[in-house]
């Protein structure tokens, strides 16, 4: 059979010492074996100066998430002070949107870069990361001296919740930089072109909400229907304000029945009402820049959100629109908070990574961040209040911030966070999946705690998924 | 001549290593190590994945979200092919045998068969951005918008629980009815006049013309057209990741198997997961696969 191929002995050899090769060149998948210690060779010596021991001559990869604050603020700010005091180190500026996919195969092939702003919404994983010490321990950062004064510690710098948020397995992580703080925000001039007053208890919101509603001028409430976390979060912060910060405590803790106390009750019955009565048309099926712009349109009077919504919409804001913020208000009148109880979180968080090659820098390049120069010449730029204390002082700056900055005096000691979302994943995807489904009338308040909870109880009983405790 | 055969051996030996390689190395080996991923808790981030064993795939049989999914890609598996099929069908015997000679289109029709296939010219990512524009739930909407001009009240198509998986399936049969159309008409095409004529000339009518005569020398095309659509009901991801509420919502009512899958892994970070899933699937896929050249073993008409 001359005219069929024939494949020979040799050959079926030949093509099998070809597969070696094949399988080598495979290998991408699955993670690379780690590599040797990352730093052979010893670090640089320390000094009052240079507390980390920065190597001159080693670089410095820096990975910026390219979002709602862009890339400029590390690149005319952050970079030019860190390089005034290490001309020899070489900055290696990124930045990308997709922090997951650009750097995810660095950490599993054992390269990371040294700094990275790990935000946005395809951040990595922080549990993960912590859970395979990648994470540089930046406790040292914060018994550093600081960047201004050798005589102040970095630690008293900053707001004492960073430091809790940014601690992982006990150990200081992940530094948030930026101050995010939660809230109502309206129109200071739609409020008083119209003689609205900003509602101190529940009842008075509700009003409020139906005055706007038969005004006929716009529509009451929003939310980013698309994304329903924008409404669980001023839902927990009510319930954090009628039952004390321990009802969040529980249920960062996955205690048994955290989601379904009285206080988370009454908050979800809140919400459900307003979700039932008064948003404005459409709001599920809007995102965020939708909603907000409509609001700067003079469609909706009121929508929840983070102290970053006034950079985040500075191109569609008309000139007199003000910005301003109000706390959520009291719901029971005898609210274990008192009235301007606020949930502020540090936010845009930066990583050092344990296992690349310069974390020395890494810190130091932190330090320099946490300078008052480098945090007012940020909130300047980005229009965001920092976690360093009294960075903004005798700065000029915008109507929303001022308004923020003044809840937060207000509320003093009254802040409350939460850390769940960031812990278990799957728990928020049910939480977000199940506010949109309360918000439009697909889930009565019981239930819908009741759906929550029993997701905080499966990931309770999952032994694959690592637990953390505040 | 010994020389020679080895000489032609190596010959077609040299052209099939490349593609062959390549294969190996980018769709059978990551398939392997999908199935070794699927045994470890691996995050994604560590060098040193632990070995679970089967724990990933107990743990998947009582994921509920993952079962929804499945049941949507079940649904698609079956209304994709269908819907689309049908939709095609009448619009190739209409641009090609529909007209009143029987033997030629509809007016129009040159002008409608570019039209038809304008949608599978456009990225998918593309399409899902568009539609929602296209579903957008207030006065902006292009669907919504007549609606409320008119008084009524706007259609959540894709917040509304009820609505939204039928108007991801929507979609889909929108953008895939183009394609099928032509492929149809190439099959038309293929089939001899002078049978349509005869049959009119004996006084078939256009119903008849079409099941007695169209569909049944169709029938070959029309399975392929079948076996490409369940592939696409099986593997689809971007309209749902791009287009729908929260990738795959509003509380996922229009998740698919892709969907679960990338949120593992990318959303997660459980890969060792995503992996299990990305394995059940696969055998999904087989399954459907095996299933559907078993059903299309089928003598060839021979005009």
């Amino acid at each position: 059979m001359p005219n069929t191929p024939h494949i020979s002995r040799r050959e079926l050899l030949r093509g099998a010492a070809l597969v070696p090769v094949a399988g080598a060149l495979a290998a991408c998948a699955t993670p690379a074996a780690p590599p040797a210690a990352s730093s052979s060779a010893a670090p640089a010596a320390t000094s009052a100066a240079n507390p980390f021991g920065v190597a001159d001559g080693k670089p410095l990869e820096v990975w910026i998430f390219d979002g709602g604050f862009g890339q400029d603020y590390a690149k005319n700010i952050h970079q030019p002070l860190f390089a005034s005091k290490y001309p020899k180190v070489e900055i290696k500026h990124n930045s990308t949107k997709e922090i997951t996919k650009v750097l995810q195969p660095r950490f599993a092939g054992g390269n990371p870069p040294e700094v990275i702003d790990n935000s946005g919404a395809n951040f990595i994983d922080f549990g993960a990361l912590s859970q395979d010490s990648q994470l540089q321990d930046l406790t040292a950062l914060l018994d550093a001296p600081s960047w201004d004064d050798p005589n102040v510690k970095v630690r008293d710098t900053i707001d004492q919740s960073v430091i809790d948020i940014g601690t992982y397995d006990g150990k200081f992580s992940v530094l948030g930089y930026v101050n995010y703080i939660h809230g109502i925000w309206y129109s200071q001039k739609a409020f008083k072109d119209n003689g609205w007053e900003i509602p101190k208890t529940w009842d008075a919101f509700l009003a409020l909400c139906e005055t706007i509603k038969k005004s006929g001028k716009m529509a009451p409430f929003t939310y980013a229907g698309k994304f329903p976390q924008y409404l669980y979060e001023p839902l927990l912060t009510m319930a954090a304000k009628v039952g004390g910060n321990e009802v969040l405590v529980n249920i960062d803790n996955l205690e048994d029945g955290a989601w379904t106390t009285e206080a988370m009750k009454t908050a979800a019955t809140a919400w459900a009402e307003v979700g039932a009565k008064y948003l404005m048309q459409g709001t599920t099926g809007l995102d965020h820049v939708q909603t907000q712009t409509a609001q700067n349109k003079y469609k909706v009077a009121m929508l929840p959100s983070g102290s970053w919504l006034e950079n985040e919409q500075k191109t569609t804001t008309p000139e007199d629109f003000a910005y301003g913020m109000f706390p959520i208000p009291d719901v029971t009148g005898s609210d274990k908070m008192p009235y301007g109880t606020l949930h502020t979180q540090p936010g845009e968080n930066f990583i050092v990574s344990a296992r690349s090659p310069h974390p020395q820098a890494g810190m130091e390049y932190l330090r320099a961040m946490l300078s008052k120069k480098a945090a007012g010449d940020f909130s300047a730029l980005v229009r965001t209040m920092t976690v360093v204390k009294g960075a903004t002082e005798g700065r000029d700056i915008s109507p929303g911030v001022t308004s923020a900055s003044a809840a937060v005096a207000a509320a003093g000691e009254n802040t409350v966070y939460y850390r769940w979302f960031n812990w278990y994943g799957p728990l928020k995807d049910e939480a977000i999946a199940a506010t949109g489904e309360l918000m439009s009338g697909g889930l009565t308040p019981d239930k819908y705690l009741e759906r929550i909870q029993k997701k905080a109880d499966e990931i309770k009983n999952d032994s694959s998924i690592k637990k953390y405790k505040r | 001549m010994l020389f020679n055969r080895y000489r032609r051996g190596l010959f077609i030996t040299s052209f099939l290593a490349a593609p062959v390689i390549l294969y190996l190395i980018y769709v059978i080996a990551p398939y392997l190590q999908a199935f070794y991923i699927a045994l470890t808790d691996w995050r994604g981030v560590t060098a040193t994945p632990r070995f679970i064993g089967l724990e990933n795939f107990q743990r998947l049989f009582g994921d509920s979200k993952f079962w929804q999914a499945v049941t949507h890609n079940g649904a698609l598996l079956v209304l994709l092919p269908l819907i689309t099929i049908v939709i095609a069908l009448f619009f190739a015997f209409l641009l090609n045998v529909g007209g009143p000679s029987g033997v030629s289109g509809i007016r129009g029709s040159k002008f409608y068969r570019v039209v038809f296939f304008f949608p599978q010219v456009l990225a998918v990512a593309v399409v899902a951005v568009l539609f929602q524009q296209v579903f957008r739930p207030d006065g902006s909407g292009m669907l919504n918008g007549p609606l409320m001009a008119l008084g009524a009240d706007p259609i959540g198509f894709l917040s509304d629980r009820g609505v939204a998986f039928w108007s991801v399936l929507a979609v889909m049969v929108w953008q895939a009815v183009g394609f099928y159309v032509v492929l149809f008409s190439a099959g038309l095409a293929s089939i001899p006049k002078d049978m349509f004529e005869a049959a009119q000339i004996d006084g078939a009518g256009r119903l008849s013309l079409f099941f007695r005569i169209t569909l049944p020398l169709l029938w070959d095309t029309v399975q392929v057209a079948w076996v490409y659509l369940g592939i696409l009901a099986l593997d689809v991801f971007a309209i749902v990741w791009v287009m729908t509420l929260q990738q795959g919502g509003p509380d996922s009512a229009t998740t698919v198997m892709a969907a679960e899958i990338y949120r593992s892994a990318f959303g997660h970070f459980r890969f060792g997961y995503a992996s299990a899933m990305g394995v059940v699937m696969f055998f999904f896929t087989v399954g459907f696969a095996i299933l559907s050249l078993r059903l299309s073993r089928r003598e060839r008409i021979e005009y």
